[in-house]
């Protein structure tokens, strides 16, 4: 797949098509890349990489770039193509600045799950039909490749590509996953129980930002945590309580517009599974609204910014009850 | 060398904590290793090194500096600092113990941080030798040998057993306190297992790191790099390399508000932020470029030239496994090393 993508990425340039490409580049191990911009084909081929291990949704890099003189290529995985059109839908990205080749995706690994087994010394990592062969200073380690599969790919809810201005491969199908499975046992718990739950995994957290910044669908140029001028800043809070609530409140505002990308949960260097709160949001959402997929369209009129009469009532939280 | 066998550690923690607070990496349900206050039934993490640095011990990442009570026309202000009580750190790391030396330089200096100095004084380091380092692992690069840890007190593993040695009065006192639970060991297999350490050490593929391109003298050069915009351009701009690493130590001081009086907190800041230093004519670095640009020339210009070269890294990689984009000071010494 990797030689297919440098291939097209390489004549799309050399014909004039586009001026830069986005896309991921090797590291110094074989797992820490990053996403970059490509401007030449010795770049290209010095660098670029595509395997089991980009996982980074590039889409949102896609507001600053497509900003810039000229036309970017970009490849987008399944999910990826979901952040570009609510990106676009949004106005974020200027859509005749950029051309959009749909590529597979996952499953993607976590290296840092491979980690936790206590694999450390990682030289290189190998697929060998379902198994990983991990080449490490102590000696050479195996585990199922199912098992370091990153968080953000265990639930795939798409294999199609739902924007795209030419494909590399087949595209596939909405899946049918079950998502929801968690957010429904954590429905499923007491309030209490359940307000212990989300006490104990956000206040691991170091108010890095890392999920709020990675997040596609948080594009403010000004995030109100960050303006000193308004009091709602709080790089770190006098009250651990403060924190809890940044996550609450950024779930809050990207709501119906959250893709489920997964990449807050992807970069949280503490672990946390803020995915969850956003799809208690979205599965609140399918059911009090009608079935709906952020990203899916540039056009639809999403639930929480129309009108309808079928809309449920505020009195819904009242009825529904605390537990 | 005194030592315990390795499956009568316990004893030495439950003996420790009777009399101090004692912190120790414990591996938290996700795999990750965190530094816990000891309670009975914990057990030591095998980890290389914990999630987060050990520098929240002295230099916690939100502390209240002060409380002011107003009423009517009148502004009573209140010392909150308290004596703290004595502690053990135990199973610190190479790296991590050299932070600790470098956030010295900065808080210890005149002016003395009270705050800082106060946990310091009362801080106790045990620190572990390192038997599996990491691929991510450069500390050699900063002159630090993995095997010799610095510390008031330093463990050391065979495999089977654990061995002390003391550094400071405060590692003897450390050592005494336990030492009716030591006994007199041979180190033939240690050596073996810290010779066999120090290969590995020497065939990490970041081995060959080297800091001699950077230092004060070569701020301008430095400093006007074309490569600066391109190795930033991933940057998200979050916090996450600032608030992991174990030298880090820029801080904000705010006042907040409680209704009836203010408390007056510091906390980390990062120079990842739009808002770090950002004083009352505007901020002086208004890219990510520049802010990023100021992270590394700060670890590897700025700090040394203020600090008899010694460079404000330690190399303990945390910053490369944590970073959403992987981009890290490793990636930033190589690019600029290319002329």
């Amino acid at each position: 797949m990797q030689e297919a993508i440098i291939k097209r990425a390489k004549e799309l340039l050399a014909d004039g098509s586009v001026n830069r490409v986005i896309g991921w580049k090797k590291g110094e191990f074989v797992y820490d890349i990053t996403p970059a911009v490509f401007e030449t084909a010795e770049e290209i081929d010095a660098d670029f990489v595509y395997n089991e291990l980009t996982s980074a949704n590039v889409s949102k890099y896609l507001v600053k770039e497509t900003k810039k003189d000229g036309k970017v290529l970009v490849f987008l995985k399944p999910c990826d193509t979901y952040s570009f059109n609510q990106l676009t839908k949004e106005h974020r990205i200027n859509r005749e600045n950029v051309y959009v080749i749909g590529i597979p995706g996952g499953p993607k690994l976590d290296v840092e799950k491979i980690k936790a087994k206590g694999i450390t010394g990682i030289l290189n990592i190998t697929n060998d039909n379902g198994t990983l062969k991990i080449e490490t200073l102590y000696g050479e380690e195996t585990m199922p490749f199912a098992d370091a599969v990153s968080t953000k790919c265990e639930n795939c809810k798409s294999k199609k590509h739902v924007v795209f201005d030419e494909l590399i491969g087949e595209d596939g199908d909405i899946t049918d996953t079950n998502r929801f499975e968690m957010v429904e046992k954590l429905e499923n718990m007491t309030s209490q129980e359940r307000f212990d739950f989300w006490r104990d995994q956000l206040s691991k957290c170091i108010r890095c930002n890392a999920c709020r910044n990675i997040c596609p669908a948080c594009t403010c140029e000004k995030c109100v945590f960050d303006n000193p001028d308004l009091g709602t800043d709080n790089k770190a809070a006098a009250d651990s309580f403060e924190e809890n609530m940044f996550h609450i409140i950024r779930a809050f505002h990207v709501a119906g517009r959250c893709t489920d990308c997964g990449e807050c949960s992807r970069v949280c260097p503490q672990n946390i599974p803020l995915h969850l709160l956003n799809r208690k949001f979205i599965k609140d959402i399918n059911s009090l609204y009608g079935e709906y997929q952020a990203g899916e369209d540039t056009t639809s009129r999403a639930p929480l910014t129309d009108y309808t009469f079928d809309d449920c009532e505020a009195s819904i939280v009242h009825e529904r009850g605390a537990e | 060398m005194l030592k315990i066998s390795k499956d009568r550690i316990t004893e030495i923690f439950n003996t420790v904590a009777e009399s101090k607070s004692l912190y120790l990496p414990v591996n938290r349900e996700d795999g990750q290793a965190e530094f816990k206050k000891y309670e009975n039934g914990m057990v030591l993490s095998e980890n290389l090194n914990t999630l987060r640095s050990a520098k929240d011990f002295f230099f916690p990442q939100t502390e209240n500096l002060v409380d002011f009570k107003m009423e009517g026309k009148n502004i009573e202000v209140i010392d909150v600092r308290e004596e703290c009580e004595d502690f053990v750190i135990f199973g610190v790391r190479a790296c991590d113990a050299r932070s600790f030396t470098i956030l010295d330089k900065v808080f210890l200096a005149d002016p003395v941080d009270s705050y800082y100095k106060n946990r310091r004084d009362h801080g106790t380091i045990v620190t572990m030798a390192c038997t599996r380092p990491s691929e991510t692992c450069f500390c050699g690069s900063f002159g630090i040998d993995a095997t010799e840890p610095e510390g008031d007190a330093v463990c050391y593993t065979d495999g089977s057993s654990y061995f002390f040695k003391a550094n400071t009065e405060k590692g003897e006192a450390f050592i005494n306190s336990v030492s009716s639970l030591l006994e007199d060991g041979d180190t033939a297999e240690l050596e073996k297992v810290q010779a066999k350490t120090k290969e590995i050490l020497a065939k990490l593929p970041l081995s060959n790191l080297s800091t001699d391109s950077f230092g004060g003298e070569k701020l301008n050069e430095l400093f006007k790099s074309e490569k600066w915009a391109e190795l930033s351009e991933a940057c998200l701009g979050c916090g996450t390399c600032t608030f992991v690493c174990p030298t880090c130590q820029c801080y904000d001081i705010k006042d907040f508000n409680t209704g009836n009086g203010i408390k007056r907190f510091r906390c980390w800041d990062s120079c990842m932020y739009s808002d770090f230093t950002k004083m009352a004519h505007g901020n002086p670095r208004l890219s990510q470029v520049e802010r990023f640009r100021q992270r590394f020339m700060h670890k590897l210009v700025y700090f040394p030239a203020n600090n008899n070269g010694e460079f404000g890294c330690v190399g303990c990689g945390r910053c490369l496994s944590r970073c959403p984009v992987s981009m890290n000071i490793v990636k930033v010494m190589k690019a600029l090393e290319e002329k």
